[in-house]
């Protein structure tokens, strides 16, 4: 029964890859969401959140059902294994992607700083980039391109020390900035979490390749 | 939503003293596979046998209940069962070639129902070869005594002979069990095409099987039907332990 194992498969990786836009959408509108006090857009992305959630069930039920009805072996059950796995990490991602709307809502009317803000928004174009090319890396068996994009986690990480130094120092020098800067802080924490989520995916693949458990980063 | 093709109705088998089906109520749906499952003398191959009547074949059987097809009861007397045996055909469980050519094994049924112009049988032969998947392997020696090929390519050819006559149902009994797993995997796709044009019952060991290639499925067990409906259903959160028992292996 290769036809109908094939057909569903499909039917799967294009689910996957329909809530992977849908996260990385939520994920790019949160940033530029925050950096432009842009309330309105943090609430749409807030909204379409519960189509992220329901799209996981979705694929959720089509991976049990594959595995029970089908009995899927080797790269056919760890294809299905992982991405069981993948879109639990996608849906994680678009609750971080939720939890920036949040601080977009509650921060706005603070004192800002703009230095930190360029530096939240390079983090946004990286996990941009990161997150749609780990779905393609996904979809399209690619574990060098997984690689690749789980290396610039780095920069996130870095770029997340950064904003915390400069929050740190500017609250030490004017505490009206405190509650602003405590959002500063959790935005990039958000964002270095959707990278490590990034880099789960990334691990997931060379998993589906080779077989192997292996920890990038 | 697809149509009911046949309908079961309260229907009790026994064979002279012994009483091997309970009160069986089950809907057939058409272009749907539904599948029999159940341990060895559970009911299932003489349930699927009632449905064309092959019991009359056997002298002790007795049958009360309906089985109706197309809204008609086939234990009607009226009711021609060679007539029936056309609309419902069946492939069984070991290959059963005619010793004669693959041709005429195809042609057999057509000509027993009065086709005689060569024309009109070749483009059948063609057609149920084609159906049955089997087509480019053996149209260049239809001549070839259809039992000297492969077990695989037999039960192709049995069911390309079983498609000759334009059935509307299929009867499978346990057609691959007999066969390797590369022949299993031909059938069950060609099942899976099949379902787009025919009705098709199958009775099967392999619950894999029956999980992979059915739409619906139907546990017996000591000639009972203890539970049918969808095969996603019956395989991933059944309504009873029995049922759970015995796809999971517990027992049977």
């Amino acid at each position: 029964m290769r036809q109908v194992f094939d057909n569903e498969l499909e039917e799967l990786l294009d689910k996957f890859t329909e809530m992977g836009e849908l996260v990385n959408d939520a994920i790019y509108k949160a940033v530029k969401s925050f950096i432009n006090h842009d309330k309105v857009l943090a609430t749409e992305v807030i909204e379409q959140d519960q189509k992220i959630n329901d799209l996981e069930k979705e694929i959720d039920v089509l991976c049990i059902e594959l595995i029970a009805l089908q009995q899927p072996n080797t790269s056919d059950l760890r294809r299905i294994v992982t991405t069981l796995q993948a879109s639990n990490d996608l849906e994680r991602m678009g609750d971080h992607a939720v939890s920036i709307c949040y601080s977009t809502i509650r921060v706005k009317g603070n004192k800002r700083s703009d230095h930190i803000e360029s530096a939240l928004n390079d983090m946004g174009e990286i996990i941009k980039w990161m997150g749609q090319e780990i779905v393609k890396a996904f979809t399209h068996f690619d574990m060098e391109h997984a690689v690749d994009v789980a290396s610039r986690d780095d920069e996130i990480d870095y770029l997340t020390h950064e904003v915390k130094k400069g929050a740190i120092k500017r609250m030490k020098n004017d505490p009206d900035i405190v509650w602003g800067a405590i959002d500063y802080v959790l935005v990039s924490n958000y964002i270095e979490r959707i990278g490590d989520y990034v880099t789960n995916i990334a691990e997931e693949i060379v998993y589906l390749e080779t077989g192997e458990i292996r920890e990038l980063n | 939503m697809h149509q009911k093709k046949m309908k079961i109705e309260n229907l009790n088998l026994w064979y002279g003293d012994f009483q091997a089906l309970y009160a069986v109520n089950l809907d057939i749906y058409e272009n749907q596979v539904t599948a029999l499952i159940g341990p060895s003398g559970c009911g299932k191959s003489t349930f699927l046998k009632t449905l064309n009547r092959m019991n009359d074949l056997v002298p002790t059987a007795r049958i009360e209940g309906k089985v109706e097809f197309d809204g008609q009861n086939v234990y009607n007397p009226e009711v021609d069962v060679n007539e029936l045996r056309k609309k419902i055909g069946m492939v069984f469980q070991h290959p059963n070639p005619f010793p004669k050519s693959i041709y005429d094994n195809i042609a057999y049924g057509p000509r027993t129902h009065g086709i005689k112009d060569t024309h009109q049988l070749d483009e059948i032969v063609e057609r149920s070869l084609r159906q049955a998947a089997i087509w480019d392997e053996v149209k260049d020696h239809l001549d070839r005594n259809a039992q000297s090929i492969s077990g695989g390519q037999q039960q192709r050819i049995c069911i390309a002979r079983a498609l000759a006559v334009e059935p509307e149902i299929l009867l499978m009994d346990e057609p691959t069990s007999a066969l390797d797993p590369i022949s299993t995997a031909k059938i069950e796709d060609l099942v899976n095409k099949l379902k787009e044009n025919y009705t098709i019952v199958i009775v099967t060991h392999n619950m894999q099987q029956a999980s992979r290639i059915s739409d619906r499925t139907a546990f017996f067990l000591n000639g009972y039907l203890k539970e049918s409906g969808e095969t996603r259903k019956i395989f991933l959160n059944p309504e009873k332990e029995e049922t759970e028992n015995y796809i999971s292996g517990r027992f049977g």
